[in-house]
C-alpha cells in the first residue's frame, strides 16, 4: 500500500486534536450513517509503484499495434516528436499548473497560448484563434453553436467529407440543440453541393479541406451555397496540409476548425488531442472556450491574460457561448513548440515529405492488381484505395508482417455512408514525414501479396 | 496551531523570473531552423505535378525561425514566469491542486500505450481494452454505478453528456420534460451545460446552512423537471446532509440526479453517489485522481450512470469478451461525444493513481483532504472566519469581510498578496452568494508545516492591512508581472503576433 501523504501518525493525532475531533472517521460524522459506506469500495488494495509498473508493462505489451510501421491516418497521424520538444513539453511548470486564473503568476502558459493562437491563427488563415477546445470534433460541434448564434437558424449542412466520427459527435450534440444537421454526400470524392435541400434558412456549411476520404475539393463552391444561403462556411482543415495548400482564410471561411494532434502530440490512442478553431473578427464575442490577450500590467511592462471573459460560462452562466471551462492548454502549448522547433523551413519539408511520400505509394499501390484508387480527386498526405478484398481483412493480414496498413473507411463510417460506396473495400492510407523508401517497399510487396 | 513543529519552511516566489520574454516570433531571425527529419530516400517530386495549382498557396506559410538552444532557452525562461504545484502550495477552491504523482507521467509516456494509433482494430489494442475496461469497473466501485463511459474529455463535456443521456432517457419514455434545477451555489458550467442541453435552467436558493433548501426545492419540483444537478460536497464545502430526501423528492416527479463529480475526492472511499441515489455522475480524473491539470487541460470527464441509464452511453464502449476484449456499442446509445476514445493517455494516469491507492489509500486520500481543510479553517477562524460555521469537507470557504470593512482591503488585495508570499491564490469571489469568499483547499499533500506557513502569510497580511492597506492594493510586486490591465486587454484585443498592440 502506497500514497503522497505527508502527515505522521503522531501529526495526524495532533491536527485532530487542534480541531477538537477524535479520530479520522469523526470527521465525516454528519454524514448520515446509512449513506456511509461500510467496508471499503471494492477494488483491490493498494500497491507500490513498481509492482503497479508490472501491469502496466503487460498492457502494453499486449497492443501489438504499438510496434508495427504506422501508415494510418484518419485525423490521428505518425509524426516526427524530437527529444527537444518532449523535454520541454514535459517541464512541471507546465505540466501542474492549474488555468491562468492569477496572471500575475501565470505568464508562462498565457504566454505560450498566445503563440499559440498567432500560429494557429497563421494556419487556418483568420485572424483569431483561441486557446484551444478537446478535439477536432468537439470543436466542429462548437463552430456551429457559434453559427447558430451568429445567423439565428438551425439548419447545417455538412459535407460527407468531413470525418465520420465528427459527424457522429455534431449528431449527438445536435440532439440537445435542436440542430438540424443535414449531411451533403459526395460524388467521386467531392461534396454534390447542388443535392442539397433547397432554402435559404442555413446557419452553416461545412465542408472539409482536404475531406477525410483525402481529396482537395475547391471550396468555392461551398463559399457560394453559403452566400446564397445566408450560412456561415465553416472549414474543416488538415493543419499541416495548410503549409502547402491554401488557407481556410483564404477559401472565404468564417470558421476554421481542425485537429492539432499532429504538432508534437503522440498517436495516444485518440486523447488528449487538440481542437483547433480561428474565427474572422465578426465572429469574435461568440468564440468558445478562452482566449489570451497582450495588455500590460501596472508598471506598464507587457504582460498577458485571458480576456473578453464575460461570454464565458463562469460569468454568462446559461447564456454563456460554450460549457467549455477545462480545455487542452497543455496539447496547445505543446503545439507552440513542436511549431517553434519545426520553424519556417521544418513545416514545409514536412507537409512536402508527407504529400511526396504519400503520391509516391499511391502511384505505386495502384497499380498492383486488385488495388484501384477510391476516387479521382488529387489529394495532398493521405488517399483512399478500393480492393478487392474487405479492408479489414488486408489491415489484419498486413499487420502479420508489422504494418499497420491505414483504416478501414467501413469501421469508421459504421456501415453505409453518403461519403462512398461499399466502405468496407476501402482502405485509408497516410503517409507521414517518418516512412522511409524502404517501408514503403515494404509496403507494396505485402499488399501485393495479401490484397488477392 | 502546532506546538513544536519539525520541518523547514521553503519558499518560492523568488524563483520566478521578472524579466519580459520577447516572443518566439520577436526571437527569430531568418535563416535559422532547429528541425531534423528522417532521411526517408524518397525521390522529391516538384509540388506542382502532385498538387493541382487552383489549391497550392500562393505563398510559403511563415512561422518561426529559431535555433534548438534559442527554443530550449524561450521556452525555459517561460516556465520560469511559472507557478505550479511542484513548485509551491496551490490552494486553488474547487480546483484539487494536489501533488500529481510522477509515476503516472511515466505511465502515460510508455510508447506501448502512447504510439496506439485510435484506429487500430481491437486485435491490436487488446492491452489498452483491458486498461479501459479495468478503469471502468473501478470507476463504476468508486461511485456505486452500473456502467461508464470514458469518452467525455473534461468536466464540462461530462456535464453535457450526462444532460443528453438525461434527455434520452426520458424520450424513451416518451416523456417530454422542460427544466433542470440547480443550486444557486453551482459552477458556471452546470447552467451553460443545461442549455446546451436543450434544458431551462431553474435556479433554487441555498438555505442560511449553505445547503440546498429542502422546502425550496419541493416548490420547484413538478413534473416538467427533467432532473436535478448537485455537488456533494457541493461548492461551499459542505456535505448536503439531506441528499437522501433531496433524491427522494426529485425522484418522485419522475426526475433524475445528476452528480457533479467536481468534489468527488473529498468522500471517495467514505460515501458513494450512487448511494446517496444519484442516476448519473460524472468525475473529474484530473481532479481526484490527480492527473495534473496542465495549465489548463487535457482532463478527462468519465460519466458513470445507474442501471436504467447503461444502455443510452456514448458508443463505442470497450467490452470484456469470453476471450480478450473488443468494442461494444449500447442499445440505445446518444452516439458520440469524442473525436475517439476520450483522452486515453489522461484515463492511463488515473488508473495508475488508482491502482497504487486502492481501496484503502483512495479513502486516506479523501480523509487526510478533509482533515487539511478543518485544520486549515480552525487555524485562520480569528483572520477569515468561515462563511458557515460547521465542520467543513475537503475545501474551506472563507470571507474577508471582517477584513474589508475594518481596512478596506478586499479579498482580492489578500489573494494577490499571497502570491508574493510564494503561495498561489484561493479561488476569490466564488462561490457567487459569499460575501468577499476566499475558498481554500489544501489538497491532501500538503504537509502542515505548509498549511502554517500558509497560515503565518494570511496573518501576516491582516496585519498590514491595517497598518499598510494601500501596500496591499499595489500587491503583488515580487511575482513576474504585476496586476494587469484586464480593461484594456478586453477594449483592444491583441491575441496573436499579428494584431496591432494595445496602448
Amino acid at each position: 500500500m502506497a500514497d503522497y501523504l505527508p502527515h505522521t501518525p503522531d501529526e495526524v493525532g495532533e491536527m485532530l486534536s487542534f480541531i477538537g475531533m477524535g479520530s479520522l472517521d469523526d470527521l465525516f460524522a454528519h454524514i448520515p450513517e446509512a449513506l456511509r459506506l461500510a467496508g471499503g469500495l471494492d477494488i483491490p488494495a493498494g500497491r507500490a509503484e513498481p509492482d503497479v509498473a508490472v501491469e502496466v508493462a503487460r498492457w502494453g505489451d499486449a497492443n501489438r499495434a504499438a510496434g508495427l510501421t504506422c501508415f494510418a491516418g484518419g485525423g490521428a497521424y505518425d509524426h516526427e516528436i524530437p527529444s527537444v520538444v518532449r523535454a520541454l513539453a514535459s517541464r512541471s511548470e507546465f505540466v501542474t499548473a492549474y488555468t491562468p486564473y492569477q496572471p500575475e503568476v501565470a505568464q508562462g502558459v498565457l504566454q505560450a497560448l498566445f503563440e499559440y493562437q498567432s500560429l494557429v491563427s497563421r494556419l487556418s488563415g483568420l485572424p483569431i484563434a483561441n486557446a484551444s477546445l478537446y478535439d477536432g470534433a468537439t470543436a466542429l460541434v462548437e463552430a456551429l453553436n457559434l453559427a447558430h448564434g451568429a445567423t439565428g437558424r438551425s439548419r447545417m449542412l455538412v459535407s460527407a467529407g468531413v470525418h465520420p466520427h465528427w459527424r457522429r459527435v455534431a449528431a449527438t450534440f445536435a440532439s440537445g440543440t435542436g440542430h438540424e444537421i443535414e449531411i451533403v454526400p459526395l460524388r467521386d470524392g467531392v461534396t454534390d453541393w447542388s443535392s442539397a435541400h433547397a432554402g435559404d434558412d442555413v446557419a452553416a456549411v461545412v465542408a472539409a479541406y482536404p475531406n477525410y476520404l483525402g481529396a482537395l475539393e475547391p471550396l468555392d463552391a461551398a463559399r457560394t451555397v453559403a452566400n446564397e444561403r445566408g450560412g456561415l462556411l465553416v472549414v474543416a482543415g488538415d493543419p499541416v496540409s495548410a503549409a502547402l495548400v491554401r488557407s481556410a482564410g483564404e477559401w472565404g471561411a468564417d470558421v476554421y476548425v481542425g485537429e492539432g494532434q499532429a504538432f508534437g502530440t503522440p498517436l495516444s490512442f485518440g486523447g488528449p488531442y487538440l481542437g483547433l478553431f480561428a474565427v474572422r473578427e465578426d465572429q469574435v464575442r461568440r468564440l468558445p472556450g478562452r482566449i489570451v490577450g497582450e495588455t500590460v500590467d501596472a508598471e506598464g511592462r507587457r504582460a498577458f491574460v485571458t480576456t473578453l471573459r464575460a461570454r464565458e460560462q463562469d460569468i454568462r452562466r446559461e447564456k454563456a457561448t460554450s460549457n467549455v471551462c477545462t480545455n487542452q492548454t497543455l496539447i496547445a502549448v505543446t503545439a507552440a513548440i513542436q511549431l517553434g522547433w519545426l520553424g519556417t523551413r521544418g513545416l514545409a519539408e514536412v507537409a512536402r515529405a508527407c504529400a511526396v511520400g504519400a503520391h509516391a505509394l499511391f502511384d505505386e499501390v495502384t497499380s498492383l492488381p486488385g488495388v484501384a484508387p477510391a476516387h479521382g480527386s488529387p489529394f495532398v498526405r493521405e488517399f483512399a484505395i478500393r480492393l478487392a478484398r474487405p479492408a479489414s481483412e488486408v489491415v489484419e493480414a498486413m499487420a502479420g508482417e508489422g504494418i499497420l496498413a491505414g483504416l478501414s473507411v467501413g469501421a469508421l463510417t459504421g456501415g453505409a455512408d453518403p461519403s462512398i460506396e461499399d466502405p468496407d473495400h476501402v482502405l485509408l492510407v497516410s503517409v507521414t514525414e517518418r516512412r522511409t523508401r524502404a517501408e514503403l517497399d515494404h509496403y507494396v510487396s505485402t499488399l501485393g501479396k495479401v490484397v488477392r | 496551531m502546532m506546538a513544536a513543529m519539525p520541518g523547514a519552511r521553503a519558499a518560492s516566489a523568488p524563483l520566478m523570473g521578472r524579466e519580459v520574454e520577447p516572443t518566439m516570433f520577436e526571437l527569430s531571425v531568418t535563416g535559422r531552423s532547429a528541425a531534423q527529419l528522417r532521411t526517408t530516400g524518397i525521390a522529391p517530386r516538384d509540388l506542382g505535378e502532385i498538387i493541382p495549382s487552383e489549391h497550392l498557396r500562393d505563398a510559403p506559410l511563415e512561422t518561426v525561425a529559431l535555433s534548438e538552444r534559442d527554443l530550449v532557452g524561450h521556452v525555459t525562461r517561460l516556465t520560469h514566469r511559472q507557478f505550479s504545484v511542484d513548485l509551491g502550495m496551490y490552494p486553488l477552491g474547487s480546483c484539487t491542486m494536489k501533488y500529481n504523482p510522477k509515476f503516472c507521467d511515466t505511465v502515460a509516456g510508455d510508447p506501448r500505450l502512447a504510439s496506439v494509433h485510435p484506429g487500430a482494430p481491437a486485435a491490436l489494442t487488446q492491452g489498452w481494452l483491458e486498461l479501459l475496461v479495468t478503469l471502468e469497473e473501478r470507476l463504476c466501485a468508486i461511485t456505486g454505478m452500473a456502467g461508464v463511459t470514458l469518452q467525455p474529455a473534461a468536466g464540462a463535456a461530462g456535464e453535457l453528456t450526462g444532460l443528453l443521456l438525461m434527455r434520452a432517457y426520458h424520450a424513451s419514455r416518451g416523456d417530454v420534460r422542460r427544466r433542470v434545477i440547480i443550486p444557486d451555489s453551482a459552477h458556471g458550467t452546470n447552467p451553460a451545460s443545461v442549455t446546451l442541453g436543450g434544458y431551462e435552467v431553474t435556479t433554487i436558493p441555498s438555505n442560511d446552512r449553505g445547503l440546498v433548501d429542502l422546502g425550496a426545492l419541493r416548490a420547484a419540483l413538478g413534473p416538467d423537471v427533467a432532473g436535478i444537478m448537485l455537488t456533494n460536497p457541493n461548492t461551499v464545502g459542505l456535505f448536503e446532509e439531506e441528499i437522501a430526501e433531496i433524491a427522494e423528492a426529485v425522484h418522485e416527479v419522475g426526475g433524475l440526479l445528476y452528480y457533479d463529480g467536481a468534489n468527488l475526492n473529498a468522500i471517495v472511499g467514505v460515501v458513494r453517489p450512487g448511494d446517496m441515489g444519484f442516476d448519473i455522475v460524472h468525475m473529474n480524473l484530473h481532479k481526484t485522481f490527480a492527473t495534473p491539470h496542465g495549465g489548463g487541460g487535457p482532463g478527462a470527464g468519465p460519466v458513470a450512470v445507474a442501471p436504467h441509464l447503461v444502455d443510452f452511453l456514448p458508443g463505442p464502449r470497450p467490452t470484456r469478451l469470453a476471450e480478450g476484449y473488443g468494442w461494444g456499442e449500447p442499445a440505445h446509445s446518444i452516439g458520440r461525444v469524442h473525436g475517439w476514445h476520450g483522452n486515453a493517455l489522461v484515463l492511463a494516469r488515473a488508473l495508475a493513481y488508482i491502482e497504487v491507492h486502492g481501496s484503502d489509500g483512495l479513502a486516506r486520500v479523501a480523509q487526510h483532504a478533509v482533515l487539511n481543510a478543518n485544520w486549515l479553517r480552525r487555524r485562520l477562524a480569528e483572520t477569515l472566519p468561515a462563511a458557515y460555521d460547521r465542520p467543513c469537507m475537503h475545501e474551506a470557504v472563507l470571507t474577508a469581510s471582517p477584513i474589508k470593512s475594518a481596512t478596506g482591503v478586499k479579498a482580492l488585495d489578500v489573494a494577490k498578496a499571497l502570491l508574493d508570499e510564494g503561495f498561489h491564490a484561493p479561488t476569490v469571489y466564488f462561490p457567487l452568494i459569499v460575501d468577499e469568499a476566499l475558498m481554500f483547499e489544501p489538497t491532501e499533500t500538503e504537509s502542515v508545516q505548509t498549511l502554517e506557513a500558509l497560515a503565518q502569510a494570511i496573518e501576516s497580511i491582516a496585519q498590514r492591512a491595517g497598518s499598510d492597506p494601500e501596500a496591499l492594493r499595489a500587491a503583488p510586486r515580487h511575482t513576474p508581472v504585476g496586476r494587469v490591465d484586464e480593461a484594456l486587454a478586453a477594449r483592444v484585443l491583441k491575441s496573436t503576433e499579428d494584431a496591432a498592440r494595445p496602448r
